[in-house]
């Protein structure tokens, strides 16, 4: 297969991968590459990156981190399973896709305006987008191809990415179970031995004491907080 | 809706929907697919004489086809507002023409960055001084860079199935940027022709605000506070890189609708007679024209292909490099004095000496067949009768 879309790095300018003539893949196939290809194939080339490559690391989206509709409790729960089975993988989430200032903490959070700050300050070389709304996500995925070499997996609830290496679309809970199942396969085939374990704690997030947490320790994160569905707050700004 | 509809696909709508034949003006064919789109909200200033789309928009609405109706200040208010409205994930429907576009550009070309999904008309007339109503479709030259799906429509059923089109279009989670439909007032907007309608019973599924390349903001369900637009509203502080990436990602987004203009409109360009030596190429009503213009042709058994171009933006250069490939003149007729059309396929060929700088009209001229058939028997090598003789 000759690749039309390759790890970086790939320079200071980058071209896109539809203006090099990629174009998403049909429903029930997905990108390998910049190729279309079966989906099995491309989750296949996908685990043995995550599983050989350094610092595997998946990135949730906003669309995953809260809970507010009806599939999305099962799908992120199906990604801390994918997550457990790679080994020393890492979990690192795109909250939200406000520009950080005065800079980011690269340990704690990637963000779409300099997503390649966090892959290169954690030398991160293989890494997963899941509930990155799409705008943002071509954005990353780009940014990343430009300016690291870090092997990029899109895993898109609509129509996938052509920008990164694998793109699997029309992704949910059941299908983030088929890939860690893929994953767990290729582990095995490759010889890795590995007890299914969840990522470490996030070291740079501060212990949350969910008794005494009010609304003022978010700081600049205020405006994020969501109420539970159903909930009712009446004690507002 | 405030009325009952039957809520359909557009590949339905378009596509296998029965229809009826009505003897209508352009400006009503764009409302009539308006009023089969499920709008939630019409936004313009309808300046008289733009032309009466928005006028019968507005008759629309208080028959209840549409939720609301918001009469702005002027264009750049119109615009603006459209940007704001479709935060809140509405379909959104507007149109304007001439000055009103200029006025509201602005805005507009700042839509497709903000990931806005909308559907633009745009009736064209003379925009440069002296200032006329006349038609003049000068003004698509400044849609063309903006990064706005533009498609050019040559009649009044071209403008009913092309603004439909467009709403389902825009919604695209891999598109998700303006569409406009354009084409020519008074030509197309003032004069009746035959179209065949759907039924009015007969409406558009209605948009899902979530599923979208960015966040909906509805502040009632999470992730809604994320600021949809976060780093335009906090630039200082953004990356150049991004700025550059989010312009090339307008771009693909205009690219990647070129497959729905197959899926809906039956592809970018439609060909007569493709082993033609001579062709002649239009978009828009000169489209029309150029289309009898073949006809003539044929009639004297003379080798002239015809290309009528639907999309002007994705512009279709491999479909036309293609159909052009064996062509040793292509005469390009236009309603304008720059002539954009013919700029955009000289860029497109390999070739560009074979293209012949039109016959143009503008100021709101007509464009008679005679025009393009002596250009068509230059370039066959033939003597031709001049108008002027």
């Amino acid at each position: 297969m000759s690749k039309k879309i390759t790890v970086g790095p790939v320079g200071y300018m980058p071209q896109s991968a539809p203006s090099m003539g990629v174009e998403l893949s049909p429903e029930g196939k997905a990108l390998l590459y910049g190729n279309i290809v079966e989906e099995e194939e491309a989750m296949r080339d996908a685990a043995k990156a995550l599983l050989t490559m350094a610092n595997p690391t998946i990135f949730p989206g906003p669309q995953v981190l809260w809970d507010w509709k009806d599939d999305v409790a099962e799908k992120s729960a199906a990604i801390l399973e994918l997550a457990s089975e790679i080994p020393n993988c890492k979990i690192i989430p795109m909250p939200d896709y406000r520009p950080k200032y005065p800079k980011i903490d690269a340990e704690a959070e990637i963000n779409p305006n300099h997503p390649n700050l966090t892959i290169l300050h954690n030398k991160i070389k293989a890494a997963v987008f899941i509930g990155v709304h799409c705008h943002y996500a071509n954005l990353s995925l780009r940014m990343i191809r430009a300016g690291t070499d870090c092997y990029t997996i899109a895993m898109c609830a609509f129509m996938g990415h052509e920008e990164a290496m694998a793109s699997i679309r029309d992704v949910h809970a059941e299908d983030v179970l088929r890939f860690r199942d893929i994953l767990v396969q290729v582990r095995n085939e490759l010889g890795i031995e590995w007890t299914a374990k969840m990522p470490p704690e996030n070291p740079s997030l501060p212990k949350e004491d969910w008794g005494t947490l009010t609304p003022a320790d978010y700081g600049e994160y205020r405006s994020l907080l969501m109420s539970k569905k159903g909930e009712h707050i009446a004690d507002v700004e | 809706m405030s009325l009952n509809k039957t809520l359909v696909s557009m590949e339905y709508l378009l596509k296998e929907a029965p229809r009826e034949k009505h003897f209508i003006t352009g400006a009503q064919a764009m409302a009539e697919a308006v009023k089969r789109a499920s709008v939630d909200m019409a936004i313009a200033y309808p300046i008289t004489p733009q032309s009466e789309v928005m006028h019968l928009v507005g008759d629309i609405y208080a028959q209840g086809h549409i939720k609301e109706y918001y009469r702005a200040e002027e264009e750049l208010g119109t615009m603006s507002a459209i940007a704001g409205a479709a935060r809140a994930g509405v379909r959104l429907f507007t149109a304007t023409s001439g000055p009103g576009l200029l006025r509201g550009l602005e805005a507009i070309v700042s839509w497709p960055g903000h990931r806005v999904p909308c559907v633009l008309g745009v009736l064209t007339r003379v925009v440069n001084a002296p200032l006329s109503i006349q038609p003049d479709n000068i003004e698509m030259a400044y849609l063309l860079h903006s990064g706005v799906v533009l498609l050019h429509a040559e009649n009044q059923q071209d403008t009913f199935d092309m603004t439909l089109a467009a709403f389902a279009i825009t919604e695209k989670v891999d598109v998700y940027i303006p569409v406009a439909v354009a084409t020519e007032g008074f030509f197309v907007t003032h004069a009746k022709g035959y179209v065949d309608m759907t039924s009015e019973e007969l409406a558009f599924n209605e948009p899902d605000p979530y599923a979208a390349p960015v966040p909906a903001m509805d502040n009632e369900v999470p992730p809604a506070r994320i600021q949809r637009d976060a780093p335009v509203q906090k630039s200082n502080f953004m990356s150049y890189l991004i700025h550059s990436v989010w312009q090339q990602e307008i771009w693909d987004s205009n690219k990647r609708a070129m497959k729905y203009i197959y899926q809906y409109l039956g592809g970018p360009i439609e060909v007569q007679n493709p082993d033609a030596d001579v062709f002649v190429l239009a978009s828009g009503c000169a489209a029309a024209q150029a289309r009898e213009a073949h006809r003539y042709a044929q009639e004297e058994e003379l080798s002239v292909g015809f290309i009528k171009v639907r999309a002007i933006r994705p512009f279709p250069k491999e479909e036309i490099r293609a159909a052009l490939k064996n062509a040793k003149k292509v005469i390009i007729p236009e309603h304008n004095i720059i002539g954009w059309l013919a700029t955009e396929v000289k860029a497109a060929i390999p070739n560009s000496g074979i293209v012949v700088d039109g016959p143009r009209v503008y100021g709101g001229m007509t464009l008679p067949v005679e025009l393009i058939m002596e250009q068509v028997y230059m370039a066959l090598g033939m003597k031709s009768e001049t108008l002027q003789a």
